[in-house]
């Protein structure tokens, strides 16, 4: 792929010179240079805390850098508000949406939009961008009734109403489905050809090196490179990320004839939330020695599925949920991790982890009965430190020691520790959200190491996460979860990719007939 | 029940329900704007006390209704410094505004207590008064309950058709979205709260001037705190703000007559005094239980302080 060639003499789209950001804590970036040419599609690569969202912000002007300058098409510019970057053609597609999830689609795009557009002709105007870009959406219908992927489609439909000359994309591709991330990419490159500058920050190697012309490599917060990603290996470039080479999992096969230690037997659940998902006939089992996988587009039953094996949802009935042959669905979180259950949530700071509290503190949450952190109804205050201290050595976890608030850690080391206090327990099963969710690239790779250590020594694990290489990665079987309703159970080996791809859609074989406009990937939340 | 006593009980309930949809709607636009403002007690005790000694000095009404509202804003721009520029708790400030505002007015208007007003002539409006039953109760009334109608359609319009009730409700859902998009958050924020402090005058103003034309301390007897229940229990909804403060208005007439009637009733009077206030949050309750309208209408961010990364 050849990035479009510049009328000689015309000066970049964008020019970063010698840009930092300091913080108390930490050095966000540090002098960095950029070269944005028009028309072109430049990644930025880098860990996560390598500074690439900080740089951004700094370019949308949410944020003001320390030092440094910037020119605008020749001009130096110093970029105030969003509202400035805007006026200069600037538009972002956040990593975290910046929708507001009780109006409309129309309502969200004229809030972005300068002057007073009137609703009904905006709608139009939406409907004509989605169609000349392939990015199909309802303007009347509310935000949190769509998927994730349409609530992207809106960000970035968003952007192209402004007709920007340069689009920020942080990190878009994380909650795509495979084949709404190949319908991204044909959106990109149509702008692209059409004289649009695009910036692309990911950490993913191969969407890089598909789309991307060129890339500028941050590695703690410097530069720490250039490349041309097509006449680049994702091993060379992982080195200018990371410093090393990428550590690869070690991944035995499975043992079989395991004793059975999750069983959903029809379990089906209406969930609390008017906009959640309810769960369907849900029918799995997960034996000892084995991970299993669940696949699937976020908002379509997750979240309801691991509350109700958690315990933190009871259901009606017993039966449904069986947990190390016990009819768990009337027991409480405690209890149930009593027999057995360790259970990594989603989200780390909040439900993982008290954030204000120590990580000797966070350790007797979950750990309390199974490390032995209480004597006689009192806290065993040197055996938490000493089991914190532990987790901490045996997981390579960066940060100040048992005492350490559990907000002072990034969240890859944070991630870490959760998981690490779980695989200490050593529980019969493990069930595990989004394990490697905003994890850096080495430490996601730890995190699974550890939880195929897990496996090997007999343990059952449930793993369901919204990146499908790490699924294929780790797991020796997996399934998907569309609208509430599991897929069958497939061996990882004799499935692909793009199968699973297809059935996050919810067609799988057997599967209920899909309404005709819900193919590729509009799968609805609140369907 | 005769007709005119029907007349007479209407027009009553009108009055009582008056200074809570005023104060209430303030509050609403507040708190659709993400700040919790529990200081409207002491912001309707201010207004209060401080239009009630503008009428008393210059005679005019109407000047006493500008010095309550701006008494109303003065403490309500306290409550924002507070909150918004210092980022302080918002509960914490609004209960300490709350008693502040009630304490300084007892202390400003001693001098004024035991000295009566005279009443404000009510407005008649031609032809719609002479609607037997109703017209006199309705439209034979103050003018600021011909304003409180007025308020409410305009803070309805303002909510759901303008672009800048749009920028409101959108930063009460999410200001770090707002911010990110370009919109001033803060100073977004002071606007709304000036508003409901400028209500909550208002709505005190009403109380000394016109409802019972008098200086007494603590006379605004916890009617800001009815109308942040009010407004939490409506859903963050006008049309159910207004039902709300209605009935409140028409259950506490109906038991005052109750219990003035000398009538022979089996029932303790402390259970009819209390009679309005649950009424009231049971029937809200009742018609807003609807889970998926709470979460459409309820602010996601209220009292959540927000500071905009430098």
């Amino acid at each position: 792929m050849n990035a479009p060639s510049p009328t000689p003499g015309a000066p970049p789209r964008l020019r970063l010179e010698g840009i930092s950001k300091v913080y108390p804590a930490v050095v966000a970036n540090d002098a960095v240079d950029l070269v944005v040419a028009p028309g072109e599609i430049h990644a930025v690569l880098g860990e996560n805390g390598a500074g690439k969202s900080t740089l951004m912000k700094i370019i949308y002007g949410v944020t003001r850098p320390s030092a440094g300058t910037l020119y605008w098409e020749g001009e130096r510019v110093e970029v105030t508000s969003p509202a400035q970057a805007r006026a200069l053609g600037i538009g972002m597609v956040f990593q975290h949406f910046s929708l507001f999830e009780t109006l409309t689609v129309a309502e969200n795009v004229a809030l972005a939009l300068p002057g007073k557009p009137a609703l009904d002709e905006l709608a139009q105007r939406i409907e004509a961008v989605s169609q000349r870009y392939g990015l199909p959406v309802a303007p009347r219908r509310h935000v949190h009734a769509l998927s994730v992927g349409e609530r992207q489609r809106v960000e970035i439909i968003r952007c192209l109403l402004q007709n920007p000359r340069l689009l920020i994309m942080d990190e878009p591709t994380s909650v795509l489905t495979p084949q709404a991330v190949r319908k991204l990419f044909d959106t990109l490159r149509q702008l692209s050809a059409e004289g649009c500058s695009i910036l692309y920050i990911s950490h993913k190697l191969d969407e890089i090196q598909e789309l991307c012309h060129t890339a500028t490599v941050l590695r703690g917060g410097r530069v720490s490179g250039h490349c041309r990603p097509a006449e680049e290996t994702p091993q060379s470039m992982a080195r200018l990320m990371i410093g090393k080479d990428l550590p690869v999992c070690e991944h035995g096969p499975a043992a079989s004839g395991g004793e059975l230690r999750l069983r959903l037997a029809g379990l089906s659940h209406a969930s609390e939330d008017p906009f959640g998902t309810d769960l369907k006939d849900i029918h799995l089992d997960v034996h000892a020695g084995e991970i299993v996988g669940i696949a699937g587009v976020s908002g379509n039953g997750q979240q309801e599925l691991l509350q109700a094996i958690s315990g933190e949802e009871i259901i009606a009935e017993k039966f449904p949920v069986q947990i190390c042959g016990v009819q768990a669905g009337r027991l409480s979180a405690a209890q149930r991790r009593r027999i057995g259950l360790c259970f990594v949530p989603e989200d780390r700071l909040g439900r993982g982890a008290v954030p204000s509290m120590s990580l000797a503190d966070n350790a007797v949450l979950t750990a309390a009965r199974s490390a032995g952190l209480v004597r006689g109804g009192f806290l065993a205050f040197a055996r938490a430190r000493h089991f914190a201290a532990e987790c901490i050595e045996r997981f390579n976890v960066r940060c100040g020691g048992p005492q350490a608030a559990a907000k002072s850690l990034s969240g890859g080391n944070l991630q870490k520790f959760i998981v690490g206090r779980e695989v200490l327990q050593t529980p019969q099963l493990l069930v595990c959200a989004q394990p490697t969710w905003g994890v850096d690239v080495g430490a996601a790779a730890f995190i699974r190491q550890a939880i195929i250590d897990l496996r090997n020594r007999g343990c059952a694990v449930l793993v369901v996460s919204e990146e499908l290489d790490e699924l294929f990665e780790i797991c020796d079987r997996i399934a998907v979860i569309a609208k509430g309703r599991l897929s069958p159970v497939r061996p990882v080996a004799e499935t692909s990719v793009e199968d699973i791809g297809v059935w996050m859609s919810g067609l799988w074989p057997g599967a209920e007939p899909v309404p005709a406009d819900a193919e590729a990937e509009a799968v609805d939340a609140a369907a | 029940m005769d007709a005119s006593l029907f007349t007479s009980m209407l027009f009553a309930t009108v009055v009582a329900g008056t200074p809570l949809i005023i104060v209430a709607l303030g509050l609403l636009v507040s708190e659709r704007a993400g700040v919790l403002n529990l200081g409207a007690e002491g912001m309707m005790a201010m207004g209060a006390v401080a239009a009630f000694a503008a009428t008393h000095t210059t005679g005019n009404p109407w000047l006493g209704v500008l010095a309550g509202m701006g008494a109303g804003l003065a403490v309500a721009l306290i409550f924002g410094v507070l909150t918004l520029t210092l980022q302080a708790n918002q509960v914490a400030s609004g209960l300490a505004v709350a008693i502040f505002g009630v304490g300084l007015s007892a202390f400003i208007g001693k001098p004024f207590e035991s000295v009566a007003l005279p009443a404000v002539p009510a407005i008649r409006i031609p032809f719609i008064a002479d609607i037997p039953l109703i017209g006199e109760a309705l439209y034979n009334q103050q003018a600021l309950v011909y304003f409180s109608w007025a308020l409410f359609w305009a803070v309805l319009w303002f909510l759901a058709r303008s672009r800048a009730g749009l920028v409101l409700r959108a930063v009460g859902e999410s200001p770090a979205s707002a911010h990110a998009i370009g919109y001033p958050v803060i100073a977004i924020r002071y606007l709304a709260v000036l508003f409901g402090g400028a209500m909550a005058g208002i709505g005190g103003a009403f109380l000394s001037v016109f409802y019972t034309p008098m200086w007494v301390e603590g006379m605004v007897a916890g009617r800001g705190w009815i109308a942040l229940a009010l407004v939490v229990f409506a859903t963050w909804r006008p049309l159910r703000v207004m039902i709300g403060a209605y009935l409140f208005g028409g259950v506490m007439i109906t038991q005052l007559f109750i219990q003035g009637s000398g009538l022979q009733i089996d029932f303790p009077s402390q259970f009819l005094s209390s009679l309005p206030y649950w009424a009231t949050i049971v029937v809200l309750v009742v018609i807003s239980r609807n889970p998926n309208t709470i979460r459409l209408n309820s602010p996601a961010s209220l009292g959540k302080p927000y500071r905009p990364d430098a």
